[in-house]
């Protein structure tokens, strides 16, 4: 990678703010513009959805018109829509999120509170599922039309297609519950249990105890897209003339693979894992649910039933802020590794 | 697992098979003390914890703001009340107030606090505590978001001494002696300036009740523990447990493997699915829920002005009659409920045996086609064409039926319904839309016809209330409609059972609003859903239900079934889940060793075949 440096230093060399800087800049300004917008589209798109927030919350509960008008009152519905929506902005560029109807705490809280059990469970399995999808795609690819290109690609892609729900409650009874002589081996829900010995390492095997079985799902959901990506990409190269001067010069076949082809194969891929990572807080709703773990998934699933408008402005500017900030990411991370974005 | 024979090590996938094969029987041997024979829970020092699957979040553990039935289900258990209802027939039986009277002119009401009783830290409960609530939700709007509706008809509450609390009111009431508020203590919440802003979770929750609030983690689960110092003594448990499941599946496989021992809210085929499951016992109680059409009598708001696109010939109390005689009841109820419910008669559920009332058999409507078509053709509705009625100014019957879209109860009533008013000549036209919908146009009267249902309490007074005239929505908005009744014989049935003190005069009172409810027919009563329950027969018994006969153990209106029940024996006996535990442990054990034998073996070989180069 020296050339990077060449570039560095040539660019430190040129008059004005040097091109990279420049460059991230512009990204990164932009990242925050989007995100500006998309909280203002939130208020807007949320604020058509039908109901009367006061309504649901107080259902099954006995509670007079004038507890309803109060409930309205407190949470400012009472108010014409344009200053709703200037205390909205108002309160935005301070960092406040609002309170929350269900709850009655400040939404940021709540999401904070939940967005470690998404990032963990999501994190996980998307780590998990890019080693597991780059190599299968790796194998499927160099070996073109075998059986085992065959059997990878087609289990992926029956996995791939599955309900996520349905697998979850599937792996449940087989894992969780267990089926004949096969014991239950994992806990059925949550995250953790309440009665651990207490100190750090009982904690974390727990918590890794509950980890397995909705991680596990989603990984055989989500494995398929980078095995695809990385398959077709690395078939692109196979027949490039780079891969027949590396087998001329005596390489075996595996390091032809593994130090050619496979680093250029890569970069369509590593766009599409950060694609990814952005919808990792959204991407959990299902197994969230059929798991019963306490994430940003179902928080958000909750807020919009009611509808809690600033819980689900909330947790929408949370999960589009993840897709903008690793687009931005992306983006930054796509120049440095491949040459021929960096030089146009 | 030494180097494959073909060269290209590491690319051989039947290494890897082979290497998951082995770590998967090392796990299963080491698991098998975790089968699913219940593991006990490891209670530490003999405890033992009864443990609940609960499906809803706990919207605050403020008690002057939290709504839902889990939460309010909760301050009963950690806060007291003045009255509490009895678990043998919901009678009102005292709690925190030993007895109670009310003055002669019935305006004010005077309770005596019983002596002796303590917060769990330690302060004594007097009268001040229970006249500081009630003041405080008169005072502080937030205070009564939950609860305002009690002390709405109050003015004013006074503790003359620590032993006396004076109550009065604008007007009679009858609903005084079951005054369902959580009492809080006066020197933590003086201390907090806005209860809006604040969530109470600091633990333990300072309160008297048979149980404490000890540990909360949001979405997962709250852990109360036996308060040993209870005025009616200790409960029998040593703690009790909320366990947060997202969905009722999940919950009932919890159940099976031992994980919780008690589960709610199960739906017919899950409890069918219950029943041979060995340790398991089953609840079937009554639920306190009714299930209705609502038919647009022609909706107005209170100042009588109409609102809402209801159909003209639905005015027509006739019309309105003729629909309910084409519903089939019982089939409803063996179809949609699969026979686990009541077939709907007046308008309070049967599990309130003083009020339930079901019409005589002069007034009843049973269910017959035949009858119904009868009384359209003498009411003026003709057949036209197409074989659809219409009405006296040619517009045909042709009714809109908002649903939930999220139920399928819903969708399979409708699916009846729409059949059997089409052999009427009426058509139906299905409109299945997300609960905030159906509130939204039932409360504009937007809709012909409209699924409704609600949860009644001991005291028929709030159900009531909501088809009174007043109930109506405000012009500019707001207010709790629900079926748009608006009858000047009904408000006076309404409130002269207010104003009755005479339990059994009231009881006469409240059935012939039924009688009045019923003959209008904007409401027709469906059925009344049970609630079904389980729980684990191997470690606990003696739950108490509410009321003894055919009642629940989770939903009540009381903590008698969590106060009451007994640890078996064996959960007893049975001490330390470690096996469980260590088996898990050695699990990931292994399976992280295996994974660092896995990478370290790949490398060793990345670095042979490098060598080789």
């Amino acid at each position: 990678m020296t050339d990077t440096r060449d570039e560095l230093e040539t660019s430190v060399a040129a008059t004005g703010p040097p091109p990279l800087l420049r460059f991230v800049a512009a990204k990164v300004g932009g990242g925050v513009v989007s995100l500006f917008l998309v909280a203002v589209l939130g208020f807007f798109l949320f604020r058509v959805l039908p109901g009367d927030p006061a309504r649901t919350m107080t259902r099954s509960t006995p509670v007079s018109a004038e507890q309803l008008a109060a409930l309205r009152h407190r949470f400012g519905l009472d108010q014409p829509l344009y200053l709703q929506f200037r205390d909205f902005v108002l309160d935005l560029l301070h960092g406040d999120l609002g309170t929350s109807y269900i709850y009655n705490r400040p939404v940021a809280e709540l999401v904070l509170e939940r967005v470690g059990p998404t990032v963990l469970l999501v994190g996980t399995a998307t780590v998990l599922a890019v080693l597991v999808g780059l190599w299968m795609g790796t194998r499927a690819a160099w070996h073109q039309g075998g059986p085992v290109d065959r059997w990878f690609t087609s289990v992926g892609l029956t996995l791939w297609s599955v309900p996520t729900f349905w697998l979850g409650l599937l792996a449940l009874m087989a894992f969780g519950v267990g089926v004949g002589p096969l014991p239950g081996l994992f806990p059925v829900a949550g995250m953790s249990s309440a009665d651990v010995p207490a100190g750090v390492v009982p904690h974390v095997l727990d918590v890794a105890h509950h980890l397995v079985l909705p991680c596990l799902t989603l990984v055989a959901v989500i494995y398929a897209q980078f095995m695809m990506v990385m398959r077709t990409s690395l078939l692109e190269e196979m027949g490039a003339d780079y891969l027949t001067t590396a087998r001329a010069k005596g390489l075996r076949e595996d390091l032809v693979r593994r130090r050619h082809a496979v680093p250029n194969a890569l970069l369509p891929t590593v766009t599409l894992i950060f694609l990814h990572l952005g919808l990792v807080v959204a991407g959990a709703i299902t197994v969230e649910t059929v798991f019963s773990w306490p994430g940003l998934g179902l928080l958000t699933y909750e807020a919009l039933r009611v509808p809690d408008l600033p819980l689900l402005q909330g947790t929408f500017i949370v999960l589009a802020g993840s897709v903008i900030v690793m687009n931005v990411l992306a983006e930054l991370v796509y120049r440095f590794l491949d040459p021929r974005v960096r030089d146009s | 697992m030494g180097v494959g024979p073909t060269g290209a090590p590491g690319s051989d996938p039947r290494a890897l098979l082979l290497t998951l094969t082995l770590l998967l029987a090392a796990a299963v041997p080491a698991a098998g003390q975790s089968a699913r024979s219940a593991p006990p829970e490891p209670d530490s020092g003999g405890e033992v914890t009864l443990r609940v699957g609960i499906q809803q979040e706990f919207d605050s553990l403020n008690p002057f703001l939290g709504f839902s039935l889990a939460s309010t289900g909760v301050f009963r258990l950690i806060y007291p009340t003045l009255t509490t209802y009895g678990a043998e027939d919901f009678s009102v039986v005292p709690e925190l107030a030993t007895d109670w009277k009310s003055s002669p002119d019935k305006l004010s009401w005077t309770f005596h606090i019983r002596e002796g009783v303590h917060w769990s830290d330690g302060e004594p409960v007097t009268a001040h505590d229970v006249a500081y609530t009630f003041n405080r939700m008169m005072d502080d709007p937030a205070a009564a978001t939950a609860n305002g509706n009690y002390v709405e008809g109050f003015t004013g509450v006074t503790a003359p001494d620590d032993r006396t609390v004076v109550i009065r009111t604008a007007s009679p009431q009858a609903t005084m002696r079951s005054i369902a508020v959580p009492i809080v203590p006066e020197h933590v919440w003086s201390n907090v300036d806005d209860v809006a802003e604040f969530a109470n979770q600091r633990m333990p929750i300072v309160g008297n009740g048979p149980f404490i609030a000890t540990e909360y983690r949001p979405q997962q689960f709250l852990t109360l523990r036996a308060n040993e110092d209870f005025w009616r003594g200790a409960p029998n448990v040593d703690r009790l447990r909320f366990v947060n499941f997202e969905n009722s599946d999940a919950a009932v496989q919890a159940l099976r493997k031992g994980e919780i021992d008690v589960v709610r809210d199960l739906t017919p085929t899950q409890f069918d699915a219950l029943r041979d499951a060995e340790d398991i016992r089953r609840v079937r109680g009554k639920g306190r829920r009714f299930y209705e059409i609502v038919l647009n009598p022609g909706a107005a708001n209170s100042a009588g002005e109409p609102i809402g696109t209801g159909h003209p010939a639905l005015r027509d109390p006739r019309v309105r009659r003729a629909v309910d005689r084409a519903i089939d009841r019982e089939l409803l109820v063996e179809r949609v409920l699969g026979g686990y419910g009541t077939v709907g008669a007046g308008y309070l559920p049967p599990i309130f045996e003083e009020y339930y009332w079901t019409p005589p058999p002069r007034a009843r409507r049973p269910f017959s086609i035949e009858t119904a078509n009868r009384a359209l053709d003498e009411a003026g509705y003709p057949r036209g064409p197409d074989g659809v009625r219409h009405g006296p100014s040619g517009r045909p019957l042709d009714f809109e039926f908002v649903l939930h879209g999220d139920t399928s109860t819903d969708a399979l009533v409708g699916k009846f319904v729409e059949e059997w008013l089409s052999r009427l000549g009426i058509r139906v036209r299905l409109r299945p839309v997300s609960d905030n919908q159906v509130n939204q146009r039932t409360t504009a009267g937007d809709f012909d016809m409209v699924v409704s249902g609600w949860s009644v309490n001991p005291d028929p007074d709030y159900v009531l209330r909501l088809q009174t005239c007043g109930a109506r929505p405000k012009p500019g908005g707001g207010g709790l409609p629900d079926s748009f009744l608006c009858d000047r014989r009904y408000d006076e049935l309404y409130a002269s059972q207010l104003a009755e003190f005479d339990h059994s005069e009231r009881v006469e009172l409240v059935e012939r609003a039924q009688r009045r409810f019923h003959r209008m027919a904007t409401g027709l009563i469906l059925f009344y859903p049970n609630a079904l329950e389980a729980y684990r027969s191997d470690r606990f018994e003696g739950f108490m239900l509410q009321p003894t006969e055919g009642g629940v153990i989770t939903a009540q209106q009381g903590y008698w079934g969590y106060y009451r029940a007994r640890p078996t024996e064996q959960a007893r006996a049975a001490s330390g889940g470690a096996g469980y535990r260590s088996a898990a442990f050695v699990i990931v054990g292994v399976v992280l060793l295996g994974a660092v034998v896995l990478a370290s073996v790949a490398a060793r070989r990345r670095r042979t075949a490098e060598h080789r180069e």
